[in-house]
């Protein structure tokens, strides 16, 4: 199949489209906000002043980013071996299942900082067993993955539930969550490093966590540009023909590829089960997988794209709640909108705007369009 | 006979329940068939279900709620379309994209709009579709067995229940007894042999998107006009993905998807019904394991170990006419 459109310079392609898009998505919610009768601009200006106002908001910020950079990075490895994982939430939410056993076995007898690691075994290994099943249907049984990971979404949400009412509770408890945590099982927060920069931060969950979600995203890097995994991986989901001629294992990429996946996924719930609230809790993932699918399509699945990508939505996070203070008429659910415009411009409606910026970089320079730029088929 | 008028009871609270998610299930049959898959159907039955309680606060009439919720639907289906059939984006990516937009904007508007946390404001009976009662259900109550059937199973429910059913078979006509049906099946397994035919690909999957966007409405209006009295925030709660299981488990046939859906309702209402009754040889059965049962069984369905399922072949993949 040939390229249907011509070729754009790497800065538009990688760079120019990309914010275009995202331009789009944001004019679009804010023609939302426009219907509520209130200000886009000045939504964005409490929100910008939210996100970033202070020492404590931006902690808030990153917080909430460290929960998307596993999520996206979850998503954005299945995307390169052309797999959808949409069971990120379901994943996370089963990792945390992983986190709070260790930390409940563990915490009265080590320190965190020998909890921590058994912690993201623990997640990491839950949520790569949950994505194995959907892993293995799809590979030896040839079963959708968007379904299976859909359906296994759920199934986590009832076992959990299960779970948190039932064995899990402690005796004469009526919440439906674990016990606190002790010392040992609660990462230590990272508000010194934001008052070594001079902001005052009184209280955040901000923790550690969010420096073992960097180094995760730099092992991303590694593994898929510059080992032979990596390599089979990005063939495998470029043209799974070639991979098989290559004499790459099909099933096996897939499997493996969907285990990375989920122990990315599940390494998320360290952020908020071990790093905040320190006991395990129904609903504790609150869309953070989800997010993770448009934070993944905004970083063009690369990690380097996909941290300021998590970092935009963590302002949005934070800086919505702030929003729903100042505009009584818009709630945090402006998130979800503003997500879901994101996954529309700049997933599904990706070359939306390609022809035409094609026909302006050709009639700008005729030489920087490769093929007759104006060339659009069927429609 | 007390057992017998339970049986009776939980079946009509499973026909009630599997309404809409025969309503969401038809309509994904039509776009998946057409080669358009559709996981955003819990989005647009959420968006139809808003509009119809809106709609219907607002003008005080369910015919105009069940309007609105068609209009609002339908437009999300095509927004959907012109994603994946104009643009050739990718369809799943697409679907996620209207649940979000559908949760976020639902919630936003309504609180905007009606200030009631979420909720629009609540219907009286006249802007609501009532139950209709059957000629001679009243009379034929008291004739054992046939007559309480009769009376408490088939008659009773809304117009929108009786549309639902109609659609069953309606579906099933279009889809192997007409010519557009033919060619919306031919359009989902091999596109490129309708379009060598003269047949424009796009306008026949524009056709059966719209289609999908209007059952949706109607699944939504079901919601929030007929099963409550106007609508509330996350109403559909997973209903269009159990109706996109339902889908699967009928191997996207409109037959075996009323039954699907049926069962999937009998489970919804079993569980509602044993809640915290112990059962006879296991015991207590958490209520949870109920919810989760339709998931678990749809992946044992797509492991392949009850029979096979495959769809569409050109689903999912858009059309690139040859260059």
């Amino acid at each position: 199949m040939s390229t249907p459109y011509a070729r754009l310079p790497a800065w538009a392609d990688y760079g120019l489209i990309p914010v275009i898009n995202l331009i789009v998505a944001f004019a679009v919610a804010g023609l939302v906000v426009l219907l509520v009768g209130e200000n886009p601009f000045r939504a964005a200006a409490i929100m910008v002043e939210g996100a970033f106002g202070s020492g404590r908001n931006i902690a808030y910020t990153l917080y909430y980013s460290t929960s998307f950079i596993f999520t996206g990075l979850a998503v954005a490895v299945a995307f390169h071996g052309g797999l959808f994982n949409i069971g990120g939430e379901g994943q996370a939410y089963i990792g945390g299942l992983g986190v709070a056993l260790v930390c409940l076995t563990f915490d009265s007898i080590l320190p965190w900082w020998l909890t921590f690691p058994l912690a993201i075994i623990g997640a990491a290994a839950v949520g790569a067993a949950w994505a194995l099943v959907p892993a293995y249907l799809q590979a030896k049984r040839g079963s959708h993955i968007v379904i299976t990971t859909i359906m296994f979404n759920f199934i986590a949400a009832s076992l959990m539930v299960y779970l948190l009412v039932g064995p899990l509770k402690p005796q004469g408890s009526m919440a439906p969550q674990t016990r606190t945590f002790l010392e040992g099982g609660q990462l230590p927060k990272l508000n010194w490093l934001m008052e070594s920069f001079g902001f005052a931060v009184r209280s955040s969950p901000f923790n550690i966590s969010f420096l073992l979600a960097l180094v995760c995203a730099f092992l991303v890097w590694l593994l898929i540009w510059r080992t032979r995994l990596g390599y089979e991986i990005r063939t495998q989901g470029f043209s799974p023909k070639a991979a098989r001629y290559a004499g790459i294992g099909e099933a096996r990429i897939i499997i493996i590829t969907m285990m990375i996946s989920g122990a990315l996924a599940g390494m998320m719930a360290l952020n908020p089960v071990m790093g905040d609230q320190n006991r395990l809790q129904l609903d504790f993932v609150t869309g953070a997988g989800f997010v993770g699918i448009a934070v993944a399509l905004m970083g063009r699945s690369h990690p380097a794209g996909i941290v300021p990508a998590a970092i935009l939505f963590g302002m949005l996070y934070q800086g919505g709640a702030e929003l729903a203070f100042e505009m009584p008429s818009i709630s945090r659910d402006m998130i979800v909108i503003i997500q879901g415009l994101v996954i529309l411009f700049a997933g599904a409606l990706e070359h939306m705007f390609r022809p035409s910026i094609q026909a302006l970089f050709a009639s700008i320079s005729p030489r920087s369009a490769g093929v007759v730029a104006a060339k659009r088929e069927g429609a | 006979m007390e057992y017998f008028n339970a049986l009776v009871v939980i079946l009509d609270s499973t026909i009630r329940l599997s309404i809409p998610l025969l309503l969401a299930c038809l309509a994904g049959l039509y776009s998946e068939r057409a080669g358009v898959f559709d996981i955003g159907l819990e989005g647009k039955m959420l968006a139809g279900a808003f509009a119809a309680g809106a709609a219907a606060a607002v003008y005080g009439s369910a015919w105009y709620g069940l309007g609105a919720a068609i209009l609002v639907s339908g437009f999300l289906a095509l927004v959907h379309g012109f994603a994946s059939i104009t643009h050739r984006g990718n369809q799943i990516v697409s679907g996620v994209a209207i649940n979000f937009i559908a949760a976020g904007s639902t919630i936003i508007l309504g609180q905007a709009w009606f200030s009631q946390g979420g909720r629009t404001p609540s219907l009286g009976a006249d802007s609501r579709f009532g139950a209709i009662t059957l000629p001679f259900a009243e009379a034929a109550r008291d004739i054992p067995i046939v007559g309480y059937i009769y009376y408490e199973l088939i008659s009773g429910h809304s117009i929108i229940a009786y549309f639902a059913f109609f659609m069953v078979f309606a579906t099933w006509w279009v889809l192997f007894r007409t010519r557009f049906g033919l060619r919306m099946r031919a359009v989902g397994e091999n596109p490129s042999a309708v379009d060598t035919a003269g047949i424009s690909v796009t306008w026949l999957r524009y056709r059966a998107v719209l289609i999908t966007g209007a059952l949706c409405g109607f699944a939504g209006s079901y919601l929030a006009l007929t099963q409550n009295a106007g609508f509330v925030k996350d109403m559909t709660a997973g209903r269009g993905f159990i109706a996109l299981a339902a889908l699967i488990f009928a191997k996207w046939r409109p037959v075996p998807a009323m039954f699907a859906c049926l069962l999937f309702g009998f489970l919804d209402a079993l569980a509602i019904r044993l809640q915290g009754t112990p059962l006879p040889l296991v015991g207590r059965v958490p209520v949870q394991f109920f919810q989760a049962l339709p998931y678990v069984l749809t992946v044992i369905l797509l492991a392949g170990f009850i029979g096979k399922a495959i769809p569409p072949r050109a689903g999912g993949v858009p059309y690139v006419k040859e260059r």
